[in-house]
C-alpha cells in the first residue's frame, strides 16, 4: 500500500551568526494510511520541527535544506507558497497544543469552521454551515446547534481542543499532524481528547503523526514510534516493541527514567548529562558522551545509520 | 505531634466583577472557593503529596502554608505554631526561614539580573546571616559546580535552574519544603535526575516536603502519604499502596483510570465522562456527584465527611461499594 507521507532524509537548517545549525537531520520515515505514528523526544529534539517542516511551517530562517517530502506520492516541500496553502487544511490538519491560540479569538467558532469547509470543498455557505454542525456533533461539543455562534473564550480548555480537532478534520485530510494536542489539558480530559483523536481518525481513515514528550501517551494511542535525540532518529518501531524492549539506549534510559518503572526503587535510573545544544552536537553517534556503553567506534565513525529499527552501533538485545 | 497541622482550612477569592458594573448590572458578588475544610497532618520527615487536576486548589494550600496566602477561616500550624496568627515578629521570622518554596518553573523563578551566587544566598543574607563560601558549598551538594556561582540563570538548562532553585530553598537550612509541580516543566530523564536529587536530600537533611503534582507516576514514587483533592476539598488519603492499588473514592479511581500508563497498547476503552465544575457555582453535596456513577439523592444534598476507612481516609457516601467495584 503507498504511504500518505514520505519523508526522505529531511534536512532542516538554521544560518545563524555562529554557524549552520540542524535541528532535524537525516530523517527518514513513511507512514501508512490510517497509521497513528508518535513522535516522542525530550525538548530540543527536532520532534515539533519535523512536524512543522512537513506541513510547510518553518519561520524563517528556518529551511528545509534537503531530503524530501511525498504526500501520497506528490513532492510537497518545494511547491510555491500558493500551492502549499491550499494543502494545508485540506491535505494536511493541524492540531496545536494551546488550543486558545490556534483559534481566531474574535469569530465565532462556527464561522471559522464554516470557513475552513467554504474554502478547501467550495461548497455553498448554507452548506458549509451544516457541515461545521455535524463536524461539531461529531467531535462530541454538547447543544452543538446553540454553540455554532460561541466564541472561543466561552468553552473550556478540553472543549475547545475539540474544536480545534474538529477544524482539523473538517475537510477531511488525510494526514493530521497534532503537535503536544494534549499537554495543556488535565488527565481525565487528556484521555477524552487521545480517545476522540483515535475514534475519528479510524472512522475516517486519516494517518496522524503524534507528537508528544508523553509516554504514556504514546503508548496508548500510537501504532508505531519514532524516539528523536538531537534532530536524529534514534529508534522507530512498532509502539510495544520500543517500549518494551528498546534496542537505542537512549530509548531505553528514557523509558527506564520514567517514574512508572521504578519497581518501588527509592532511586529512579537516570541518564547522566543532558540533550546537548544544537551548536556542539558531539561527532560520531549524538548520544554517545550520556551513553552507558559507548566505544571508540561510537566517538569516531560517523554516526550510525538506522539499521533493523535503531541508530546504534551496538544495539541492545544482540550479542555484541 | 505532627509537624504540620490544617485543620478546616478555607480559602475563599473575590471574584466578583467593579463594583460599579454590579451596581449597574444589579450583579450580586461572586466568591471562588479554592480550599474548602481541608484537614491533613504532614509528619516530620515524611513526603506528603496533594495531587489533582488544575482548580483543585493544590497550589493554593502551599502558599498558604508558607504564607503567602492568609487561610479565610481554618488554622495552620507549623511546629506547633500559627504563622497568621502569631504575634511574636521573632517567632515567625524564624519560622518561615524554616519553611521553603520550590515552584514549577525555573525559568520564571530566578531574577534574570542576579548572579546564582546572590540568588542561593538571599534568604540567608535577608536576616543578615553568614554567607561566607555558602553558594558554592550548596551547588556542589545540588550537583553543580562552585564555579557556577558567579553564572546568571540563562546560562543554565531548565534541569540545572531547578537545582538552583533547590539550592537556594536548602540555604537558611529549613525543615519544611513545599515543592509546587517542581518537575511538571522539565524533560522526563532531568526529572528523574531533579526527583533522585530532592530524595538524597531529603535523607541528608531530615527534609519534610509538601509535593504538590498533577503527576501521578511521580507522586507514587515519591510520597509517604497522598491526598487526593477535588474542587478544594479532600476527597481520599492513604499511603500509596493503599491508594494505587484499592482507590476508596469514586474520583481516584477515574483519575488513576485516565492517566496514561506505559502498559496499556492500543487502549480501547471508554474515557472519563465530563470535566470540573466552575468553581464559582460548585455543585451541592458532594462535589463529584455529577460525574459519579454511584451519585444518588443523598450524594446531591449531603456532602460527606472525612471519615477514616481501613488505612486511610476518605469523604464519600458510598466508599465500600466504590472500592468493591
Amino acid at each position: 500500500m503507498e504511504p500518505v507521507l514520505s519523508v526522505r532524509d529531511l534536512v532542516v537548517e538554521i544560518p545563524t551568526r555562529h554557524g549552520v545549525l540542524r535541528p532535524v537531520d537525516h530523517v527518514s520515515y513513511d507512514l501508512a494510511p490510517g497509521e497513528i505514528l508518535g513522535v516522542v523526544g525530550e525538548s530540543g529534539a527536532g520532534k515539533s520541527m519535523t512536524g512543522n517542516a512537513v506541513i510547510g511551517l518553518l519561520d524563517r530562517p528556518a529551511h528545509i535544506a534537503g531530503g524530501e517530502i511525498l504526500l501520497k506520492g506528490q513532492r510537497i516541500d518545494n511547491l510555491p507558497r500558493s500551492r502549499m496553502r491550499r494543502i494545508r487544511g485540506k491535505e494536511i490538519g493541524m492540531v496545536f497544543q494551546d488550543p486558545l491560540t490556534s483559534l481566531n479569538p474574535l469569530l465565532p467558532i462556527g464561522d471559522q469552521l464554516s470557513e475552513t469547509i467554504e474554502t478547501h470543498l467550495g461548497v455553498s455557505h448554507s452548506q458549509a454551515r451544516r457541515r461545521a454542525l455535524a463536524a461539531l456533533e461529531e467531535v462530541g461539543i454538547p447543544a452543538a446547534a446553540d454553540r455554532l455562534d460561541s466564541y472561543p473564550h466561552e468553552f473550556s480548555g478540553g472543549m475547545r481542543q475539540r474544536v480545534v480537532i474538529a477544524l482539523a478534520l473538517c475537510a477531511e485530510p488525510s494526514l493530521v499532524i497534532a503537535d503536544e494536542p494534549t499537554t495543556a489539558l488535565d488527565v481525565s480530559v487528556q484521555a477524552q481528547i487521545i480517545a476522540l483523536l483515535k475514534r475519528l481518525c479510524r472512522d475516517h481513515g486519516t494517518s496522524v503523526i503524534l507528537v508528544t514528550h508523553d509516554m504514556g501517551v504514546i503508548a496508548e494511542a500510537a501504532d508505531r514510534v519514532a524516539v528523536m535525540y538531537a534532530g536524529q532518529l534514534a529508534e522507530i518501531g512498532p509502539v510495544q516493541k520500543v517500549l518494551t524492549t528498546p534496542r537505542h539506549p537512549y530509548t531505553d534510559g528514557l523509558v527506564g527514567s520514567m517514574p512508572a518503572n521504578s519497581h518501588g526503587q527509592a532511586r529512579l535510573r537516570q541518564i547522566p548529562g543532558t540533550m546537548p545544544r544544537l551548536t556542539a552536537i558531539p561527532s560520531g553517534c549524538a548520544f554517545n558522551p550520556r551513553c552507558p556503553q559507548a566505544q571508540d567506534r561510537c566517538r569516531h565513525d560517523p554516526r550510525p545509520q538506522i539499521e533493523n529499527g535503531a541508530a546504534c552501533w551496538f544495539p541492545l538485545g544482540e550479542p555484541a | 505531634m505532627s509537624m504540620v497541622e490544617i485543620r478546616n482550612l478555607r480559602r475563599t477569592f473575590d471574584v466578583s466583577k467593579p463594583w460599579l458594573n454590579r451596581a449597574l448590572e444589579r450583579l450580586p458578588k461572586q466568591v471562588l472557593t479554592a480550599v474548602s475544610d481541608v484537614s491533613f497532618d504532614i509528619e516530620a520527615q515524611t513526603v506528603y503529596a496533594l495531587v489533582g487536576e488544575s482548580g483543585s486548589g493544590k497550589s493554593t494550600i502551599g502558599k498558604i502554608l508558607v504564607g503567602l496566602l492568609p487561610p479565610s477561616s481554618g488554622t495552620v500550624r507549623v511546629e506547633d505554631i500559627d504563622l497568621a496568627t502569631e504575634a511574636d515578629a521573632a517567632v515567625r521570622a524564624e519560622l518561615r526561614s524554616n519553611i521553603q518554596m520550590i515552584f514549577q518553573d525555573p525559568f520564571a523563578s530566578l531574577n534574570p539580573r542576579w548572579r546564582v551566587r546572590d540568588i542561593i544566598v538571599e534568604p540567608v543574607r535577608a536576616r543578615g546571616g553568614d554567607t561566607d563560601g555558602l553558594a558554592e558549598k550548596l551547588l556542589e551538594q545540588v550537583g553543580l559546580s562552585a564555579l557556577d556561582a558567579v553564572k546568571f540563570p540563562h546560562q543554565f538548562s531548565g534541569g540545572q535552574r531547578q537545582r538552583i532553585c533547590v539550592a537556594r530553598a536548602l540555604a537558611s537550612e529549613p525543615r519544611l519544603i513545599v515543592c509546587d509541580e517542581p518537575t511538571s516543566a522539565l524533560d522526563v530523564s532531568v526529572q528523574a535526575q531533579v526527583l533522585n536529587l530532592m530524595s538524597d536530600l531529603k535523607e541528608n537533611f531530615g527534609l519534610t516536603y509538601l509535593f504538590i503534582s498533577h503527576d501521578l507516576t511521580v507522586v507514587r514514587h515519591m510520597a509517604d502519604r497522598i491526598g487526593v483533592l477535588y474542587l478544594g476539598q479532600l476527597v481520599e488519603e492513604a499511603d500509596p499502596e493503599a491508594l494505587f492499588n484499592a482507590p476508596a473514592h469514586p474520583y481516584t479511581q477515574m483519575l488513576l483510570d485516565a492517566a496514561p500508563a506505559l502498559d496499556r497498547f492500543g487502549r480501547d476503552e471508554d474515557p472519563p465522562q465530563g470535566e470540573i465544575p466552575d468553581p464559582i457555582n460548585p455543585p451541592t453535596g458532594c462535589p463529584f456527584n455529577p460525574r459519579c456513577a454511584l451519585a444518588t439523592d443523598l450524594c446531591r444534598i449531603e456532602r460527606p465527611e472525612m471519615r477514616s476507612f481501613g488505612t486511610g481516609r476518605v469523604a464519600c457516601h458510598h466508599a465500600e461499594q466504590a472500592q468493591a467495584t
